[in-house]
């Protein structure tokens, strides 16, 4: 089988045989090189984003990473309030859309009737398919005044004065902030580990499933005792993919964020991300030094989405193996 | 031994609640975001949408120039992206099927297509615009280009892999060389799935925002050449919805309108003909 692709040589006339081989060479050329294009556009990305962000790195060292500094006219850059924001959003994103991804895939595979099985899971994906920009412009003219005039108000009021966690619940209710942001991203990410989840659930073998129902199992101890620990590692793969699409997030998050440099508990105030940070001010980014340390913010960006993805992909890979598929 | 019974019902219940009203949340935005696109899309659709340019604030006008700047580069992107993803995705599933650089591009290609858009925008403006000295619609098409290729590569990978390898056999036995194989026949077999891949890639970029703000920036007028700054549909929509003034706010959500439809319109129609043919 695998020496299939392998270009014959064939007994008959040698000219059109040779010919052939010629073809082949420029095809096989032509197609490898769009494969080493593939690598070359990741290195590319990664190389340029540390030639660029090498100014800032080298001015401001370790501690571009841990100052909360943000001053364009004093040129003073430090990346802890987006890099904050961007991990504090995407863990709400999390904490929102991995149970009901599980739950839509769960309902996918288990529960909706066959035939309305099809059209829904397409409805879902359609969430993944509605431009990001949509996403935040619905979240800054609709989702943040809502959250604003319904929801903040009794966090506030019941949370508020909580211990430990009341600091994240305090403030005024102006409806853009992590919060808010993190919610539409959660809405976001559902359709991609949602898909991921439901197609791990259908590559659960029927037997294991036949044999817990014959057993008299519940769909809840399906779910509990075959399913999940079954699908476990691509189950969680399908999570860090959701994870890696929630941090480089840019548009909706640039809309309902509100472009704020100060570093605050509360999750309901404006904050920053680092992909925002860059949408809102690389135009405008006057000097070397300000437009290198937005690079730099791409370029941990990218490691950090990199790292994620990686993992995403390890743990998802044993399953494909389960499935057979050849890597 | 009742109360077992009974907390077994209830959590099997509960787990179906849960699991429906899961499904219930997921659907409840999609219709919320749809309803506010739809409503608030219709009340700014005039015709001059289609025929005048983007106004200053305060005056009327349409989003002729981005529909057109967006159009060019999308088309533009397609055109550079599509061939080499395509190649991208022969190379994996045919020449190099078993190969390590084959599992390497795959495993690389799988993290490219989640990779933040908005570095990919950063990436050509340090290639093109920087070294260029200015910003232009070859440099949004190309940002686009980079969206489209992970994509394309990993659909043409999958449809190529799905044609049966009997096929090849055959092909072979006839004495055929192997780029002919591939080209004649297995792309052939294959054409459906491919031109999928290339269409949904096509709906994504669309949509595209964060590549185009620092490449192909956005220009208020009638721009034909993509050598220089064009507008678009998703950098108009940012920055008028941003702004203060009710006009371009207006035009901002139909220009949102007719992008959600034509991306939608595109991935139902795909998704839908791609069901078909594999339903046979």
């Amino acid at each position: 089988m695998s020496d299939l692709a392998a270009p014959t040589v064939a007994r008959h006339a040698p000219e059109p045989a040779a010919r052939g081989q010629v073809g082949d060479t420029i095809f096989r050329i032509a197609t490898a090189g769009g494969a080493w294009l593939v690598l070359a556009l990741l290195a590319g990305v990664a190389l340029a984003m540390a030639w660029g962000g090498r100014q800032a790195f080298a001015t401001f060292g370790f501690g571009f990473l841990t100052s909360t500094d943000w001053n364009a006219v004093d040129g003073k850059f430090g990346a802890l309030v987006p890099i904050y924001g961007t991990l504090a959003t995407s863990a709400i994103a999390l904490l929102i859309a991995v149970p009901v991804s599980i739950g839509i895939a769960l309902f996918l595979t288990d529960i909706a009737p066959r035939w309305t099985r099809g059209p829904i899971g397409m409805a879902i994906e359609l969430l993944a398919a509605i431009p990001s920009i949509i996403y935040g412009m619905w979240g800054l003219f609709v989702f943040a005044p809502f959250m604003a005039l319904h929801v903040e108000p009794w966090l506030i009021a019941h949370l508020g004065h909580a211990p430990l966690i009341g600091p994240l619940f305090s403030g005024p209710p102006i409806g853009i902030g992590m919060l808010s942001a993190g919610i539409v991203l959660g809405i976001m990410i559902v359709p991609f580990i949602a898909a991921v989840a439901r197609d791990v659930f259908n590559a659960v073998p029927p037997a294991l499933r036949e044999a817990a129902v014959a057993l008299g199992a519940t769909r809840w101890e399906i779910l509990s005792r075959v399913t999940l620990p079954y699908t476990r590692s691509a189950v969680v793969g399908a999570i860090f993919l959701g994870l890696g699409r929630a941090l480089g997030e840019t548009m909706a998050v640039t809309f309902v964020l509100g472009n704020a440099h100060d570093l605050s508990a509360s999750l309901l105030l404006p904050s920053n991300s680092i992909a925002a940070a860059i949408a809102n001010e690389f135009t405008e980014a006057d000097t070397d030094l300000y437009r290198s340390s937005l690079i730099a913010l791409a370029f941990l960006l990218f490691l950090v989405t990199f790292i994620v993805l990686t993992l995403a992909k390890l743990m998802l890979r044993r399953m494909d193996r389960g499935l057979g598929r050849t890597n | 031994m009742n109360a077992t019974v009974l907390r077994r019902r209830i959590l099997d219940w509960v787990a179906f609640a849960f699991a429906s009203l899961a499904t219930a949340f997921g659907l409840f935005w999609l219709a919320w975001i749809l309803w506010t696109t739809l409503s608030q899309g219709i009340a700014a659709l005039s015709p001059a949408l289609l025929t005048q340019m983007t106004p200053p604030p305060g005056s009327d006008g349409g989003l002729a120039n981005a529909f057109y700047g967006s159009a060019v580069m999308v088309l533009l992107g397609t055109v550079i992206g599509a061939p080499i993803g395509i190649a991208a995705g022969t190379y994996l599933a045919e020449h190099g099927r078993h190969t390590r650089l084959a599992a390497t591009v795959r495993f690389i290609n799988d993290i490219l297509l989640s990779a933040p858009s908005i570095v990919i925008g950063l990436f050509v403006y340090e290639l093109v615009v920087r070294t260029s000295g200015h910003f232009s619609g070859y440099a949004g098409a190309l940002a686009l280009a980079m969206i489209l290729i992970p994509i394309v590569t990993r659909t043409s990978d999958e449809a190529l892999r799905l044609v049966p390898n009997q096929m090849r056999e055959a092909a072979f036995a006839l004495g055929l060389p192997g780029w002919k194989v591939t080209a004649r026949i297995i792309y052939k077999a294959a054409a459906s799935g491919i031109m999928t891949g290339v269409l949904l890639a096509l709906a994504r970029i669309s949509g595209e925002t964060a590549p185009l703000l620092f490449t192909a920036l956005n220009n208020q007028f009638w721009s034909a050449n993509p050598a220089g700054p064009m507008a678009n549909v998703p950098v108009v929509i940012f920055q008028y919805a941003m702004s203060p003034y009710d006009n371009w706010r207006a035009l901002a959500w139909a220009g949102a309108l007719v992008l959600t439809a034509f991306v939608l319109t595109l991935n139902l129609l795909v998704r839908l003909a791609a069901r078909k043919g594999s339903g046979k």
